[in-house]
Order: C-alpha cells, then structure tokens, then sequence
C-alpha cells in the first residue's frame, strides 16, 4: 500500500536528525498557527502564495534562497566540526550522516540558495529594468517558482523521511547506482532536482522571452542596463544547459527504477559519460550563477560610483563571451581521467580564456571606480570584497586549468576553497549587494546599514579564515568528503577553517538582525522618493514599492541609461520635466492558484515517486493533468486597474519626486 | 522625457560614446523600436525556445545513444532487431497526422468548427496509431529478450525512442484538451494562441522523428 | 621567479605530506608548473588587488582631492590594454598548459635507463590491492616501491570510481572498472608516505588510505622474497572475499597471486562488488581471516 515506506524510515534511533528534524517541525507548525491565528492566511494567499506579480515572485525567490542558506549553512557547520573532532577520532558524525550533509550542504547551496536567489533577482529587476510591467508568462512565473520551492522541500523531507544521498552534490555513478546505494537518499536527490530543474527551466525560457522582446519603446540591445545583459546570458544558458541535467538524471532514474545500463558497471553501461553529461550542464551552471551577480555588482559599482558603467560595450561583449565559451570547457573536471595530452590541453587552455572576459570584467570595473565619487553603502562594500576576492578565485581557477596542476589538485581541499572562493566571492556576495540594493525597492524601507556592515566584515573575515586554510590542505594533499583522518599536519588548519566558520555565523545572525531591527524599524526608513541610493537604471523611477503595473505610463527610452537623463534634466530644470500623461486603465495579469497547485502534485508525486507508491503517482498525475485542464479553461486571465487607481500612485511618485528636486535645490 | 537641449557634456546619456551623438535620435538598434511585442509573438517566441530546450533534451539523449550504440553486451544489436517495414509505417503515420495537423491550423483560420475538429481527430489517430505501432515494436522486442535491461545499447534505444513516444502522448492529451476547447468555447484569441503552440509542438516532434528515423533505425540497420 | 613564489610556501614544505615537497620527479615537475603558474597570473593579480584597493579608497566621495569624472565611461586605448593584458597572459600560460600537459601525461613513459617495475592497482570497497605481476606477489593497503626505478602503474577498479593518488609522488588517476588507467610515476627518496583515495566512494573512503614504503632495490628484492614465503595466496576464491565491503583494513600481503587476475578483473570476466547488502554497509571483514 505504501511501498517502500514503513515506520523505520524515520531515523527515531539516530538523535541529530531526529532533533534536527523535531525544531524544523516545530519552527514550521509555529509558523503555520501563528499565521492562522492572526488571520494573515488570506492575506498570504491572495498577496503572495497566487501572486503572479514579478516582483512578489522574485521576493519569495529570495526568501525561499534566505531560508535554504541557514540550513546549508548548518550543515556547513556540522562538516567543519566533524573534521574539527576526527583527527584520530571518530568524531560525532557516522559516516552515512557525514555523507549526507556534505552531499545535502552542495545540493541545498548550488540548487536552493545560489539558483533562487539570482533567479529571484533577476525576476524583480529585469522587467523594471526593461520599463515593462511583467515578464512575458506571468503564471508561468509562478508555477516555476512554486516548482523549485517543491523541489527544496523534498530535499528537507528526506532529513525526517528516509535519508538523503551519500554521493556528494552529483551522484556520480556507479556509486549512485542501486547496487551501491540501495537506499531512498540518491532518489530524493533525484527527484527534488527533477522537479526544481523544471522550475528552473521554465523560468529561463520566461526571462529569455522577456527580455527578447518585452522592452520599453525605444530599448534597444545596446541600452539595456548590464544587469539585463549578464539575465539574458544567464537565461540563456539555462534553457540551453538544464535539459542536459534533465536527461542525465533521467538516465539515471531509469538505471535506478527499471534496470536500464546507462552508467552501470554491468551490461556495457558507461559511468564516465556520466560525468560527460553532467558537467556538460555543470560548468555553465556556474556561470549562470555567476553571470547575474556580474550584473548586480555592475550596477551597483556605476551607481555608488556616481558614474556610468566603464566599457558598457566591452561588457556586453565579455558577458556574451563568457556565455558562450562556457559551453567548452566541462571536461576540466575530470583532467584525471587520462583523456590524454592533446585532450586535456585543449579544455585547458580554452578554460583559461574564460579568465580573459572575466578579467576584463574586473578591469572595466575598476575604471568605473575611477574618476568616482564612491559612497560606501554596504551593497558598494560587498562590491569592493567581492573584486578581490573574486581575483583569488580566479587565480586558483586558471591554476587548476593547467591539467598538470590539477594532477595533484584535483579533488582536494584546494579545489573545495577555489569554488568556495568563486561561489562566495562572487554569487553570494553579489546576492547579498543585490539584496541590499534592490530591498528598498520592493519593500519601501531600507535595511539598516550599521548592521549590514558589520555582516559584511564578518563575511569578508570569516571567508579568508574559513577558506584560506583549506588552500593550505589542499597542497598538503588533503581530499575532500574526509569524515576522518591521522594525519597530524592537518588538524591545526581544520580548526583554523572551523574557526572561520564561526565567524560566519556571527556573519549571519548579524544580518538576521539586519532584517529584524530594519523590520521594525520601518517607518523610520522609508523610501519615499523611490529612489534612494540616487541610482542610474529605469527600476528607481517607479514608487517604492512599485504599483502592480510597474509604470503608469511605459517609459520613452531614446538614450542609454534613460532614468539618468531624465533625471539629471529635471535637476537642471528643478522641477519634473514631463507633463502628466493621460492616465488609462492598465489590464494586469490575474493572480492564479495554478502554481501552488501545480507543486502540491509536484510534492506528492514526487515523494511516492521515492517511495514507490505507484497508486499515487497515477493519482497525482492526474491531478497535475486536471490543474493543467482547469487553468486552460478560465475564461479571464485579466483584469483592470482602473484609471483612477493609476492616477492617484503616479500622481503621488511624481509629487514625492518634484519635493525631493526642490529639496535638493535648495 | 522630452528631450531638452543641453550643453554638451552634461547629457549623461550620451557618455563615452563619441560616436552615437550623430544618431542618437535616428532609432535604436535593437527590436526595442515599439515597446513590448504583441501577444501572439511573445507566446509564439516563447514556445519555440522551449522547442530548442526541448532539442536539446533529446540531443542529450541523442549523445547518449551514440556513445551506447555498440554497447550491446553481446546481445542483440541494431540489425539483428529492426524492422524497417513497420518503422517506415510508423514514419508514414506521422507524416501524415502533421499535415492533417496543418489542415487544422487552415480550419482554425477560417474559422470552421467543423473542419477543425474533423482535421484534429485525423490529427488524432493518426498519432495514436504511431503510438500503437511503436508500443508493438517494443513490444516485440521485449518478447525477443531485447528489453531495456538487456545492455546499455538498448536502455539507450528505449530510452531516446521512449522519450519521443511519451512526446507524442502528451501531445495528443493537449490535443484532445484543445479539441474540447475549441468546442466549449469557440475560436477564442488566447486558443488559438495556444493551438499554435500545439501544432509548432506536432510539427517539431515530426522533426525529431526524422532524425531518430536516420540516426538510429537508417544507421542502424545499414553497419 | 618561481622562489619569489616558494618561500613563503616553504613552511608548507616541511609537513610530510605536502605536494610542494615531492620525492620523485612527477611531482617535482608538477611543483614546477604549479609555481610557475602561480608567479605568472601574481604579476596581474596583485597589481589589480592593489589598483582596486588604491582606487576605491582614494575614490571616497569624502575625498576632495580626488578628482570627479561623472561622464568618463569609456577609452578606446583602455579598453584595448583591458582586453589585451589577460590574453597575452593567457597566451602564455596557454603555452606552457600545452607543452606540460603533453608532457606529464600520465600515460607517457618515463625517461630512465631501466626498465620499469609493473604494479597492479585495484581499488575495492573500501581499500587497496596492489598486484606485483612479475614477483608473482600481492598486497593490501601497503605499496611497496624500489627508489630510483621508474613505475608503471596500470589501475582499475572492481567497485565504484576512486582515485589512486600519492601526493608527494605527483600525478592522481581515476580507477574505474572496466576500464584500465595508467600512471608513471617515480620514487627517489627512501621513505614511509601516505597514499589516499582523492575521491569520495561511500562510506568506508576516509579509511582508504595506504602507505607508500620507498625502499632501496636491494631491501625491495628482499622484501618480496619474504613476502613470497609466507601469506594467504589470491586465489578467486580470496578475491571475492575481498569484494564484499570493509573498512579502515590493516595492511597485509599475499604470497601469491592467480596469473591474469588482474585482466579478469578488467575484463569484468571477474564481476564487480556487490555493494552494500541492505540500505547500510555490511560490517567491517577482514578478508585475511576468510
């Protein structure tokens, strides 16, 4: 009746899980009455949870990256202590726990942190950015993020239900296979990134839409803000890389499931394609990760600069580079596999040009700082960190692309500090600039800046301690995924590493208490020019928060940086330039339950899919078809804020923004 | 936004382009001309890149078969299974059912509820009979011992062939969804709409099946 | 250069286990192109760290001395030395990528007046066995190697991927079953040195390690006359005891071994581990005792 599942599947005899998973239940009942009691369900359900608004959209993208960093991070912690405590030991963790986090702590970070967070980003800047009033399948939108949401909490359930992979982030077979890993953790893993990949490339195939040809009048290519360049390149790697990973997982799937021998050692099954494939889609991930904070630190580093972009061209020509070369460059993961001399020269060398567009990059940012009136807000702090950084990074990037090097690298701690490095330095302090930067705009207030300094410094710290002595392992030969170890030399520098690790912490609660204190203290923060940080780009000419529709009327655009110029002549002027537009109703997409609807199948087909409970995917199948049915039936898919309505919030931005002029004049 | 003259220099827009003040206002570059494109473009761009994803999906499955191919674990190999007789008739059955799907698109645009739903269930079963005919030649296969379990090859054959039928599955679900639409509720703007990404989708699966046709059936029979 | 570069590494050198302090000439060479690279992308590195830091501090809008250029966004020269800095750098290291990989291809032979030692290497769920094929003899989680005497290492697995690696020898490979990988390496000085798995397979891998005993060829000659007098012998038998999962195993030798087992193990003739035989591994057994 239920499969695979019984009641030994809840690991009641081992204690960390069971606690873990006992405070994450409570947390999320709490958090379920709490929100009953008060009534705010409604709320939530016509605001958020059947949103179709970008912007709502992007936020929860956000939240849902915020909340997955703390139980990455946690597991980040436990890693660092186990290896802190086994040095001729056996530590607290077991083996098949240890190998769970590790292999939780690299799916929850790359696929539940760094994937929707920029997602996030770029769902709430790219359309304001663009002078549009949403991306081009508003429901679309939110059934991927609803998708991806289903995928991370599959990946959490197996803490409570069953177990997780012990394969590490990709379960390279034929360690994966069912001969070595019987168990339900690789399904999980299977099935959650099966689920959240679709999400994720559905959202690519919205953002590349959008920004093809959702763009104010005017807007051409060579005037989009960079934030929307470095989007496309990003979405347009995901719709080209994410079907490989659908494929390869789906192989692996029928491996598991049906007996099929595509990376099996028996029946001439082939595991090093495996490692083909999935490389293939992992190394542009990468840069899909990358490639939007490239953009978030550009417009950061023009705007605190107070100049424009340095070689906007130039950029847009590096970004489309890096897009490009990124396709040409995964067999660099596996240079010890004895490919052969030519082989590995060639993927070498073609994985040090990307250095050149990425060094040109930080080139062209230092010469925006140049000649700047820099204002160190804490978003242009995690920009600065974030160009040093990201040169240590690419240093023992291009290192480990000299296949000799990577000989003696490979797979070590030096490899683990040099992603760490990239990943850190540059997505997530990038998203961390971007959070920063754009939080005034979608909520109305500013975050505390005091706060959101010193959980920069304590990142920046926290980083070179943690990090910094996993370089020095590396070169002391020491591999990853240890869960314990005798050599002596070691331990001094694991500890050092776990000391960092509580500097992050510190890092972290900081900015909790970011967000709490800013919270609460909202109504001295406001934002009422919608323009706070006396930006470039068209996002800040809307009223923060921005009405539903984005712009009363779509912004003229006849130059780059249309949102500079305009207001750089009303400042000359002192007074707003444009006369008031005559306001219509504006029709807007309808706010559709099909997104939550579609992941509650997702969810429940998923996990019988896990546990072979064959009666409920077909159940669940159904549903999802009969969701599909009655959302194709609906008869309006629209409807109209009224011209009044319109009226009174343009009317307001543009009395806000005429105060601050005279303000500012005076 | 009304453009107002200002001294050179002070016009933030121009920067560092020496070149562009020539042309400034002469048009952008770029589609960004007239703001956002019409609906049926915006849903017709944004189907056909899913298409290419979906390409892509099989390209990976492509790889795979051609990595697999002689991986037959001394079981049977591509000539020793494949009947070109049936397979050509499985071609000639989805051939046929893409034309009939752009009869449809005809009816639908003269508005014939008639010729349309006549078009469609011809679109139909031609497609269900493609369906029909590869299930026996599976299952023929998995008679002979030539199931997916038997090497790496034929998890591969399965498995790219397989992912094409399930395609055409799904897709006669939508038709038949559409069917009933276009009955309930006539030709309405946003069916059509969607009734171009059906037969984009049909037609991109005739596409695929050619190349499955002579990558793997063509290829396989003939070394 | 390349000292610049070494000295302050040189405390890491010391440690018994660093790949900058190599025994033989793989891993020097290795350490060589390591450095190199390392000194080359420092000459752009550091002035561009140093440039960023100079910038953003002299930059400060609370700096009245510096200049402001609200309008300077672009410099056809600049953007010419941006583009062509990093490319001539690559061009460079693209050289050096090109020749070192060509040349320190683990499966090219090494240069040496004698002939070289052919080791066996097979990596199982979870530790080591390594066939001598000419002395007939084998060993489990202890490699025994003459110094001075170049070796040829041919690697497979008989359970999921590994990686054979020594690091103070230089060079890592890939064991995977079915499939024949192979390594030349070199010892030069006599010493005891750690040898590990460099890559995750299951919950047994952190006790994957064995240890390298650099002997001279003399104590090598004795050592497997020793080893042939006495032992279990490797028979098919004993090898599939040693197929089913172990862990943290104390090194031991066989006195002799089946002729061809290792080419049965390739060829899968000899099928792969079975992999744990419930959801947890099977408990630890030492295939010694069966």
């Amino acid at each position: 009746m239920l499969g695979k599942l019984t009641w030994s599947a809840i690991p009641f005899d081992q204690p960390i899980p069971l606690a873990a998973a006992g405070i994450v239940g409570i947390v999320i009942i709490g958090v379920g009455l709490w929100v009953l009691l008060k009534g705010y369900l409604p709320y939530l359900w016509r605001e958020w949870i059947t949103s179709v608004d970008h912007k709502r959209i992007g936020v929860m993208y956000c939240v849902l990256a915020l909340v997955m960093l703390l139980r990455g991070f946690i597991d980040a912690l436990m890693m660092r202590s186990q290896q802190a405590f086994a040095f001729h030991a056996a530590g607290y963790l077991p083996p098949e726990h240890y190998d769970q986090i590790f292999s939780a702590h690299g799916t929850i970070m790359i696929f539940f942190v760094a994937m929707p967070f920029v997602i996030g980003l770029m769902n709430f800047a790219v359309p304001l950015q663009l002078g549009v009033r949403d991306v081009a399948f508003p429901t679309l939108n939110s059934v991927s993020f609803w998708l991806t949401a289903a995928g991370a909490l599959l990946v959490n359930l197996s803490l409570v239900v069953g177990e997780f992979a012990r394969t590490g982030w990709l379960p390279y077979p034929p360690l994966s296979e069912l001969t070595y890993s019987p168990g339900v953790g690789v399904d999980y893993y299977l099935v959650a990134l099966q689920i959240s990949g679709a999400g994720s490339l559905m959202a690519g195939i919205n953002m590349v839409t959008t920004i093809l040809k959702m763009r104010a009048p005017g807007m051409s290519y060579t005037r989009m803000p960079i934030f929307c360049w470095t989007s496309l390149a990003s979405n347009l790697l995901i719709v080209a890389a994410f079907p490989i990973l659908t494929a390869v997982l789906a192989m692996l799937m029928l491996d598991r499931y049906l007996g099929f021998h595509f990376f099996t050692n028996a029946a001439g099954g082939n595991p090093m394609m495996f490692m083909n494939l999935i490389w293939a889609w992992g190394h542009p991930e990468v840069y899909i990760l990358i490639l939007p904070a490239f953009g978030v630190f550009s417009e950061v580093i023009a705007t605190f600069s107070g100049k424009p972009l340095f070689g906007y061209r130039s950029m847009i020509a590096a970004t489309m580079a890096i897009c490009l070369l990124s396709f040409m460059v995964w067999l660099h993961h596996f240079f010890t596999m004895g490919a052969g001399g030519d082989v590995n020269a060639i993927f070498g060398i073609a994985s040090m040009i990307i250095a050149v567009p990425t060094g040109v990059k930080i080139f062209n940012w230092l010469f925006t700082m140049y000649g700047g009136r820099i204002r160190y807000s804490s978003a242009m702090l995690w920009s600065v960190g974030f160009m040093v950084t990201f040169v240590i990074g690419g240093v023992t990037g291009v290192l480990l692309a000299v296949p000799p090097a990577d000989f003696v690298l490979h797979n070590s701690l030096f490899l683990v500090a040099h992603f760490h490095n990239v990943i850190i330095g540059g997505v997530l302090f990038g998203a961390f600039a971007g959070y920063t930067y754009w939080f005034p705009k979608a909520f109305g207030f500013s975050l505390d800046e005091r706060l959101g300094k010193a959980a920069f410094w304590a990142w920046l710290v926290g980083f070179y301690v943690a990090f910094g002595p996993l370089y020095v392992l590396g070169l002391l030969g020491m591999t990853r995924r240890m869960q314990h170890y005798d050599q002596p030399a070691w331990h001094p520098w694991v500890l050092v590493a776990g000391v960092g690790a509580l500097i992050i912490l510190i890092a972290i609660v900081l900015q909790v208490m970011q967000l709490v204190v800013s919270i609460r203290t909202r109504e001295n923060r406001r934002d009422s020019t919608g323009d706070p940080w006396d930006a470039r780009t068209l996002e800040w000419a809307t009223p923060s928060p921005p009405p539903a529709f984005n712009f009363a009327v779509l912004p003229n655009v006849t130059h780059e940086e249309p949102y500079w110029g305009m207001k750089q002549r009303a400042r000359e002027a002192m007074r707003l330039l444009s006369t008031e537009p005559h306001y219509v109703a504006i029709e807007v997409p309808r706010n559709s339950p099909t997104g939550v609807i579609t992941a509650f199948f997702a969810v429940v087909t998923g996990f019988s899919v896990i546990w072979h409970i064959w009666w409920i995917v077909v159940l669940g199948l159904l549903g999802a078809y009969a969701t599909f049915v009655v959302f194709a039936w609906r008869d309006v898919a629209e409807t109209q804020i009224p011209a009044a309505e319109v009226e009174r919030i343009d009317r307001a931005n543009r009395a806000a923004r005429s105060a601050a002029l005279q303000k500012g004049a005076a | 936004m009304n453009s107002t003259t200002l001294r050179a220099g002070h016009d933030p827009s121009h920067l560092g382009h020496h070149n562009e003040e020539a042309h400034a206002h002469a048009g952008a570059i770029g589609h960004g001309e007239g703001g956002p494109a019409p609906k049926r473009i915006v849903i017709g761009y944004g189907f056909w890149i899913f298409l290419l994803s979906d390409v892509i999906l099989f390209a990976s499955f492509f790889a795979a078969y051609a990595v697999l191919s002689t991986a037959t674990a001394d079981g049977p190999a591509a000539r020793d299974l494949f009947d070109l007789r049936s397979v050509a008739a499985e071609t000639g059955c989805l051939l046929a059912s893409s034309f009939a799907c752009g009869m449809g698109s005809l009816a639908v645009a003269q508005r014939s509820q008639k010729w349309t739903q006549i078009a469609l269930l011809v679109t139909g079963l031609l497609g269900f009979a493609f369906l029909l005919l590869e299930v026996r030649e599976f299952a023929s296969f998995v008679a002979r011992g030539a199931g997916p379990t038997r090497s790496a090859f034929l998890s591969s054959f399965f498995t790219l062939v397989g992912c094409h039928g399930l395609h055409v599955t799904a897709g006669l679900l939508w038709l038949g969804t559409m069917m009933a639409q276009f009955l309930a509720k006539g030709f309405r703007q946003n069916i059509r709409y969607r009734f171009l990404c059906f037969s984009l989708f049909w037609h991109a699966l005739d596409i695929i099946w050619v190349a499955i046709f002579s990558l793997v059936y063509l290829v396989g029979v003939s070394t | 250069m390349q000292w610049a570069v070494a000295v302050p590494l040189a405390a890491l050198s010391g440690c018994d286990n660093s790949i900058l302090n190599p025994i033989g000439p793989i891993g020097a060479a290795e350490r060589t192109i390591l450095l190199d690279s390392f000194a080359i992308m420092m000459v752009i590195a550091i002035p561009t760290v140093i440039a960023t830091l100079a910038f953003a501090w002299w930059f400060r809008a609370s700096n009245a001395r510096a200049r402001y250029l609200p309008t300077w966004a672009y410099s056809g020269r600049l953007e010419l030395i941006v583009w062509s800095i990093p490319l001539l750098v690559i061009l460079f290291l693209g050289g050096i990528t090109w020749l070192s990989s060509h040349e320190l291809d683990p499966a090219r032979p090494l240069k040496s007046k004698l002939p070289p030692l052919e080791i066996q290497v097979v990596s199982l769920d979870w530790k080591w066995l390594f066939i001598y094929p000419a002395q007939g003899i084998a060993t489990i989680n202890q490699l025994i190697v003459p110094i001075g005497m170049p070796l040829h290492l041919s690697i497979t697995s008989a359970t999921v991927m590994n990686v054979f690696f020594v690091p103070r020898l230089g060079s890592e490979i890939y064991c995977m079953n079915g499939m024949r990988s192979q390594l030349n390496l070199q010892a030069d000085q006599p010493g005891v040195y750690p040898g590990l798995s460099a890559h995750f397979s299951g919950d047994g891998f952190p006790g994957m390690t064995f240890k390298l005993h650099a002997v001279t060829a003399q104590q090598f000659a004795e050592w497997a006359a020793t080893t042939r007098s006495a032992g279990p012998a490797l028979d098919d038998g004993a090898y599939r005891g040693l197929l089913r999962q172990s862990e943290n195993v104390r090194p031991y030798t066989y006195r002799s071994v089946r002729a061809g087992l290792f080419a049965d193990i390739l060829t899968q003739k000899l099928p792969p581990g079975e992999g744990p035989t419930q959801g947890r591994p099977s408990p630890a057994v030492h295939p010694a005792q069966q």
